[in-house]
């Protein structure tokens, strides 16, 4: 048996190499799928891992409360126009939930900054010295300002890398320099690590912390003393984050006094949460993906049943020849689902090459990031495999159904 | 030893449409090992029905058949390929070689089918070719070789298996005098050297003169089944 297979295969070769036109344009179908789908699954994976690092710059295990919104007089504000947040909401937090690991809140401004001849409109946060390490931002020179910083209300900044950019000439030193929020003059005491794009697509790097209290105080000039703009929270584990979410919910309705049958004040999320809607978007992406795939591999498919047809109607005699002498049903069958899946893996195999080379290029040419994984290959290859098993199975079986005396005598 | 083909009231109806055709109409027929046999009849005779039923290609409507003493009609399909695989040995009238396939290939196509291993399957087509006198063309494509040629190695192809009955249908109808005299000359060398049991089907009376039997089939039956030269191994042009 193992003789019969090699030499069928051999002979499958041979067969399909006498009309390499005819093979190629067969093949075709397969090669255009499953490129296809190498190249779409390779740049699926690329953006999903790009999204999941976005997810991730986040922090860990974070929980993010913001205030709710105002109405008055039927008029509802947007989500965080009311002022229903404040640093003591934050600070009871972590006094009554044991689940926290840590609470911090920030406030943000877009202001003018100005560092020598330059200037630059962006975001200020006053932050509580816990956020950064809620938010696992690191630095990359100096270090973070102390609660020392904070209880003064001290006129230091932590400048993210767009910023040092726009303001400061290359290789000039940030740290230790002197810039103006809004004409006040602040000492610039670290610079962080780049954090790259939000799950949201903004740019994280374009920021300066500086003190809550600082902000409050000297900056921002705050109508409600304390009022924040976000919580933030972060607990040890991941498994934590629905019953911390459950606790805060509790908490935050007590302190501000809600009635059962009120609406809360405020909106929690989690890193989870906002992880999920990028993974949604890519299960839509997936299923896109699989119709795409599954189209083209059926089209793919009929193309080789299509061109086996024609090839048992024209090698009738040949099959009545073979049986004569004494090839059996499953002789047959085994020769034409043999030539079949040649056709559908070597047009598989030039498929993966094609697809892993579009990947490449996408790479290089677009910039996307692209993933080519060791399953997508395989899984191609499989499927590959499986169609020209599928579609092969008719005519194999059509061919080997033949009366041996009318084949013979087939002109 | 029962003999090597034994026909009993065999009977092969088709039906065409609405018609019914008796192709066989009660034939009774029987051939010893080593018996060069010539069929004769007309067409429509019913002979190609009695060599498919022979050449266990095709299973007769009622009677019974035992080749070397197997009873064939209760076989199922793959007992008769194995049967058609070890027992019978096909020389077509149109060579029926696999095309675009060389000659080695093709002589070598039924020990393919019995899971031989493919050095041992070489080494017999190899033989086989040189018995037929194609030593040294092993690796022509059909295209390649004369009609006289081709139909060798459709002998060597039939020869492969040490057949015990070599089934040859009209053999030299596609070819000039000289290829028939060549084709009929290794037949009957066969016959009398190898003892091979031949059943030859023809049309024209010089190549049945090769024969030692002669059967005439008409409507069905066997009409006159005469033995012509018992033990005579002369060629005709040579009497």
């Amino acid at each position: 048996m193992p003789a019969f297979v090699l030499l069928t295969v051999l002979t499958a070769i041979r067969i399909l190499s006498r009309n390499r036109l005819r093979a190629g344009l067969t093949m075709l179908g397969i090669i255009i799928g499953v490129g296809a789908v190498i190249a779409m699954v390779s740049i699926g994976e690329g953006a999903k891992a790009a999204v999941a690092q976005r997810v991730a710059s986040m922090g860990t295990n974070v929980i993010i409360v913001l205030p709710g919104s105002t109405t008055a007089g039927g008029v509802r504000g947007g989500q965080g126009g009311a002022v229903t947040l404040t640093m003591s909401d934050g600070l009871d937090l972590k006094k009554r939930i044991p689940l926290l690991r840590d609470t911090g809140w920030a406030k943000r401004d877009v202001m003018q900054i100005v560092n020598g001849n330059k200037n630059w409109n962006g975001p200020v946060n006053g932050i509580s010295p816990s956020y950064l390490t809620i938010r696992d931002w690191s630095f990359a020179s100096g270090g973070p300002f102390t609660q020392q910083d904070v209880d003064a209300a001290a006129r230091v900044a932590l400048l993210g890398q767009t910023m040092v950019g726009n303001l400061f000439d290359a290789g000039e030193e940030p740290v230790g320099a002197m810039i103006r929020i809004k004409n006040v003059p602040f000492r610039v005491v670290g610079v962080l690590a780049p954090k790259g794009q939000s799950a949201q697509g903004s740019d994280q790097d374009d920021i300066i912390f500086i003190p809550f209290s600082t902000a409050e105080r000297k900056v921002f000039g705050t109508q409600f003393l304390g009022s924040v703009g976000a919580l933030f929270a972060s607990t040890e584990r991941v498994e934590d984050l629905g019953p911390a979410v459950d606790q805060i919910r509790e908490t935050l309705r007590l302190r501000h006094r809600l009635q059962s049958e009120q609406e809360d004040d405020f909106t929690i999320r989690t890193q989870v949460d906002i992880g999920k809607v990028q993974e949604g978007t890519s299960e839509t992406m997936t299923v896109l993906l699989f119709a795409v795939a599954s189209i083209s591999l059926l089209v793919g498919g009929i193309g080789i049943m299509n061109i086996l047809l024609v090839s048992v109607t024209e090698r009738t005699r040949e099959i009545g020849v073979r049986m004569a002498v004494g090839a059996k049903r499953r002789h047959i069958v085994m020769q034409f689902l043999i030539e079949a899946m040649t056709l559908s893996v070597v047009g598989g195999c030039l498929g993966i090459l094609f697809g892993v080379l579009g990947a490449r290029l996408t790479t290089v040419i677009a910039g996307w990031p692209t993933i080519i994984s060791g399953n997508t290959v395989a899984t191609a290859f499989v499927f590959s495999v499986a169609v020209g098993l599928f579609f092969g199975l008719y005519p194999a079986n059509k061919a080997s159904r033949l009366n041996p005396i009318d084949a013979l005598r087939y002109e | 030893m029962p003999p090597l083909i034994r026909c009993e009231d065999l009977w092969k109806i088709y039906a065409l449409g609405d018609v019914e055709v008796q192709a066989l109409r009660g034939l009774n027929l029987s051939i010893e090992r080593g018996e060069f046999v010539a069929i004769m009849g007309s067409s429509g005779s019913g002979k190609s029905t009695l060599m498919n039923i022979l050449g266990c290609l095709d299973q007769p409507t009622r009677g019974r058949y035992w080749l070397n003493g197997i009873e064939v009609a209760a076989l199922r399909a793959d007992q008769l390929a194995d049967l058609r695989n070890q027992q019978i040995g096909f020389v077509f009238q149109s060579f029926n070689l696999i095309p675009r396939t060389s000659a080695l290939e093709n002589a070598q196509l039924p020990l393919f089918y019995r899971g031989l291993p493919l050095r041992e399957q070489r080494a017999l087509a190899m033989t086989a070719l040189g018995r037929v006198g194609l030593q040294g063309r092993e690796r022509h494509y059909p295209t390649q070789l004369s009609g006289g040629q081709q139909q060798r190695v459709a002998i060597a192809r039939a020869l492969v298996t040490s057949p015990s009955l070599l089934l040859a249908d009209e053999p030299t109808g596609n070819l000039d005098t000289t290829s028939s005299r060549e084709i009929m000359t290794i037949l009957d060398r066969l016959n009398k050297e190898q003892g091979i049991t031949i059943m030859l089907v023809t049309h024209e009376a010089e190549i049945a003169a090769y024969a030692e039997r002669k059967v005439v089939i008409q409507d069905g039956r066997v009409l006159t089944d005469r033995r012509t030269r018992p033990g005579l191994s002369l060629s005709p042009t040579e009497v």
